[in-house]
C-alpha cells in the first residue's frame, strides 16, 4: 500500500512526458491527461480509506532511511487534499479542453497546455505528500514553474506583464523558503519534518521564533495572506479562465497547507498564533473591501479569494483540534467552490465577451443555465445554510467559542461580517450580470477611463459573444455537483476532517510512522530513483 | 578564515541580489535572482559545518566525510535556478519582442497610478447611478416575458 504513495507524483509526471510524444494529437493528449487525473483520484480515495484505518503511510524513496532519505508521507489531510485537487483538476481540464476545441487552440495551445497542466498537478501532489522541507520546496518549485508557463500562456503583452509580477514575487518567496531551509538545517541538522518536530523544540527560543517567522513569510506570500497578498489580484485575472480557476483553487491552498504543517508539526510551541489571528482578521476585511470596489468580476473574485484565505488562517490561529478540523473542512470546501465560481465566470466571459460589471447585463435570458451554475456556488461561498460554506464557518466559529478570549470573539465578529459582505458583493455581481436588462448595460461607457480596471481588455475585445460548447457546460455542471456533494456528504466529510484535525493537533502518530516506519515494505529499493 | 570569506561573499551577493530584484528592468531582476539564488547555495553550504572533504566515499568511518545532504540540496537548487533562469530569459525575449520601445522593463501598474493621482475612488454605484434612476432594476419589463434560451 505504501507503494501507492509515490505514484501520486509519478503518474502525472510520466503522463506529462507521454502527452509530449504526440503534441498535435488532441484526442491522445486528452485521453492521457484524463486517465492520469482519474487514476490519481482513485488512488487518493484508496489512500484516504487506508490512512483512515491504519494511520499515516510513509515511504522512504531511494532506500535511505527516514531522517536522511526523501520521505513521502500521506496522512488524513494530505490524502483528502490530493483527492479533492485531482477532482478539481479533472473538472477544469475538461472545461479547458472544451474551450480549446471551440477556439482552435488560440487561448490554450494544447500541445504544451496538457503537459504543463499535468506537471502542475505533480507539483501540487508532491507538496501535499512531502515528508521533508526540502522535498516540499521541490514540490513548490515544480508547481510554480508550471504556473509560470500557464500564467503567460499565449504570450500576449497583457499576460506577460501580469506574469512578471507573479513570477518575481514567487521567486522572492522561493529564495526566502530555501534560505530558511538552510538555516533550519544549520540549527538542527535535519530537514525531515517529523524529525524537526522533535528537534526544533531544543533550539534557542529567539532563533525558534525567527525561523518560524521566516517560514510563515515564505508561505504567507504563496497563500496570499495580508500584507503579502498584493500580487494576487494583479496577476490571476489575466490568465485564461481555466488557469485562473486552478490557480485560485489550488495554489494558494498549497501555501495554506504548508502553514498548517509549519504550525502543527514543525513549530508546535509557536508564539505567533496571536499574530496569525490578527493577520487573519485583516486579510478577511481588506480582501473583501477590495472586492467591493472592483468593476470586473474576475478581479472581484480574486479579492474574495484573498479574503477567504483569512478564514483558513483564522482556523489555524485557533490552534485547537476543533480549529484544525474546521480548517481542513474549509480548505476542501474553498478549493471546490472558488474553482467553480471562476469556471462559472469563464462561462460568463464566453457568453458575453466581457467580465466587466459595467458592460454585463441581461444574461438570464440568454443563458439561464449559466445563471444557475453561478448562483449555487455564490450562495455556497457566501455561507448561506445549508451549503458547505455555512457548515465550515459554523465549525470555525464553534472552535473559536470553545477557545474563548476577546480576540477569538473579535475574529468571529469579523468573520460573520465578512461573510455577509461576501454575499453582498457576489449577489450584486450576479444581479447586475444576469438580472439587469441588457438595455441598462453600458457597453461603451467611457471605456478609456475604466480600461485599466478590466482584467484583460486586450484579449476580451478580440472575443465575440459565442455559444458555449457543451463540454464546457458539462465541466461546469460537474464542478457544481462536486461542490453540492460537499454539502450532501458533509456529515462523513466533517467526521473525516475531525479525525484529520485530531492528527494535526497531536502529530505523535505522524512522527512515529515516519521515523519508526521501518516495518514491512516501507522502503523501496533504489529502483524509484 | 575560509568561512569568513564565504560569509562576506554571501552577504554581498544577497544584498546586491535583492537590490537588483527591486529594479524595473527584467535583465536586472534576472541578475538579481541569480545572485540571490547562489547566495542561498552558499548559505546552505556553510550550514553543513565542516567542509572540504568529499561526501560519501567508500564505506569507511563517517568522520572522513563532509555532510552530503547540503551538497545534495545545493545540487538540486542549482538545477532549479538554472531552469528558471532559462524561462525568464525566454520571457524577457518575449517581452522585448512585444514592446521594443519599452525595452525590457516591467510596465507601470495603471491602477496603482490612478490611485496615486486621485483621491476620489470610482465605485460601481457611481458608474451606474446616472441610469439607475430611470431604470427598473430587478423588475421584469414587458420585453422579458418571452423566455428565449
Amino acid at each position: 500500500m505504501n507503494l501507492l504513495v509515490p505514484t501520486l507524483v509519478l503518474i502525472p509526471l510520466i503522463s506529462a512526458g507521454i502527452t509530449l510524444l504526440s503534441p498535435r494529437n488532441r484526442l491522445f493528449q486528452q485521453t492521457v491527461t484524463a486517465g492520469a487525473l482519474i487514476s490519481i483520484a482513485v488512488i487518493s480515495v484508496i489512500l484516504m480509506i487506508q490512512v483512515d484505518i491504519e494511520g499515516a503511510l510513509s515511504i522512504s524513496v531511494g532506500g535511505w532511511a527516514a531522517p536522511f532519505g526523501i520521505a513521502l508521507v500521506v496522512d488524513r489531510i494530505s490524502a483528502i487534499l490530493v483527492g479533492v485537487s485531482a477532482l478539481v483538476l479533472l473538472g477544469v481540464y475538461y472545461f479547458s479542453a472544451g474551450q480549446g476545441l471551440a477556439d482552435g487552440d488560440k487561448e490554450a495551445p494544447l500541445s504544451i497546455y496538457a503537459p504543463t497542466y499535468l506537471v502542475l498537478g505533480a507539483g501540487v501532489n508532491n507538496a501535499f505528500i512531502a515528508g521533508d522541507l526540502f522535498n516540499l520546496y521541490v514540490g513548490f518549485e515544480i508547481l510554480l514553474v508550471a504556473s509560470y508557463v500557464l500564467i503567460t500562456l499565449g504570450g500576449t503583452a497583457q499576460r506577460i506583464n501580469a506574469g512578471i509580477i507573479y513570477i518575481v514575487v514567487s521567486l522572492l518567496s522561493s529564495i526566502l523558503f530555501l534560505t530558511t531551509i538552510g538555516l533550519i538545517y544549520g540549527a538542527t541538522g535535519t530537514v525531515n519534518m517529523a524529525d524537526l518536530s522533535l528537534k526544533l523544540g531544543d533550539i534557542d527560543a529567539s532563533l525558534y521564533t525567527s525561523l518560524n517567522i521566516l517560514l510563515l513569510v515564505a508561505f504567507g506570500i504563496k497563500a496570499a495572506v495580508f500584507p503579502l497578498a498584493f500580487w494576487l489580484p494583479d496577476s490571476y485575472p489575466t490568465a485564461p479562465a481555466p488557469v485562473t480557476a486552478v490557480f485560485a483553487g489550488l495554489l494558494t491552498k498549497v501555501g495554506v497547507y504548508a502553514i498548517i504543517r509549519t504550525q502543527t508539526l514543525l513549530f508546535r510551541e509557536s508564539e505567533l498564533n496571536t499574530l496569525l489571528a490578527v493577520l487573519a482578521a485583516i486579510t478577511m476585511v481588506v480582501g473583501i473591501l477590495g472586492a467591493v470596489a472592483q468593476l470586473d468580476i474576475k478581479r472581484m473574485l480574486s479579492f474574495v479569494l484573498v479574503s477567504h484565505i483569512g478564514y483558513l488562517i483564522f482556523g489555524i490561529a485557533i490552534d485547537t483540534e476543533a480549529g484544525y478540523s474546521a480548517t481542513t473542512f474549509y480548505i476542501v470546501h474553498h478549493i471546490v467552490v472558488q474553482t467553480t465560481l471562476f469556471i462559472a465566470v469563464g462561462l460568463i466571459e464566453r457568453r458575453a465577451a466581457t467580465t466587466s460589471l459595467i458592460q454585463l447585463g441581461g444574461l438570464l435570458k440568454i443563458a439561464p443555465l449559466v445563471a444557475v451554475i453561478t448562483f449555487l456556488p455564490l450562495l455556497n461561498l457566501g455561507g448561506i445554510p445549508p451549503f458547505s460554506g455555512f457548515i465550515g464557518k459554523v465549525a470555525l466559529f464553534e472552535a473559536a467559542t470553545a477557545k474563548t478570549g476577546t480576540l477569538m470573539y473579535l475574529l468571529m465578529g469579523v468573520g460573520a461580517f465578512v461573510s455577509l459582505v461576501t454575499l453582498y458583493v457576489l449577489a450584486r455581481a450576479w444581479a447586475i450580470a444576469f438580472w439587469r436588462p441588457m438595455a441598462e448595460a453600458k457597453v461603451d461607457y467611457d471605456a478609456d477611463r475604466f480600461a485599466h480596471l478590466q482584467s484583460s481588455p486586450e484579449i476580451e475585445t478580440n472575443n465575440d459573444p459565442r455559444n458555449i460548447p457543451r463540454i464546457m457546460t458539462g465541466a461546469a455542471v460537474f464542478m457544481v455537483i462536486l461542490s453540492l456533494s460537499l454539502t450532501v456528504f458533509a456529515g462523513p466529510l466533517y467526521a473525516y476532517a475531525s479525525r484529520a484535525g485530531a492528527n494535526l493537533a497531536d502529530p505523535q502518530q505522524y512522527i512515529e510512522k515516519v521515523l519508526g516506519g521501518t516495518d514491512g515494505g516501507s522502503k523501496v529499493g533504489d529502483n524509484g530513483e | 578564515m575560509m568561512s569568513v570569506v564565504l560569509l562576506i561573499a554571501m552577504v554581498v551577493m544577497y544584498a546586491s541580489g535583492f537590490y537588483l530584484m527591486m529594479d524595473r528592468s527584467l535583465t536586472r531582476i534576472l541578475l538579481g535572482f541569480i545572485l540571490a539564488g547562489n547566495a542561498t547555495n552558499l548559505l546552505i553550504f556553510m550550514m553543513s559545518g565542516s567542509f572540504g572533504k568529499a561526501p560519501i566515499v567508500g564505506n569507511d568511518d563517517t568522520r572522513d566525510y563532509s555532510d552530503p545532504l547540503p551538497q545534495a540540496f545545493i545540487l538540486t537548487a542549482i538545477v532549479i535556478t538554472f531552469g528558471i533562469t532559462a524561462f525568464i530569459l525566454a520571457l524577457m525575449y518575449r517581452s522585448w519582442f512585444l514592446d521594443k520601445a519599452n525595452e525590457d522593463t516591467v510596465l507601470v501598474d495603471e491602477e496603482d497610478k490612478e490611485i496615486a493621482l486621485t483621491t476620489e475612488t470610482i465605485t460601481l454605484e457611481e458608474v451606474l447611478d446616472t441610469e439607475v434612476e430611470q431604470s427598473h432594476e430587478f423588475q421584469d419589463s414587458d420585453s422579458e416575458t418571452d423566455s428565449a434560451v
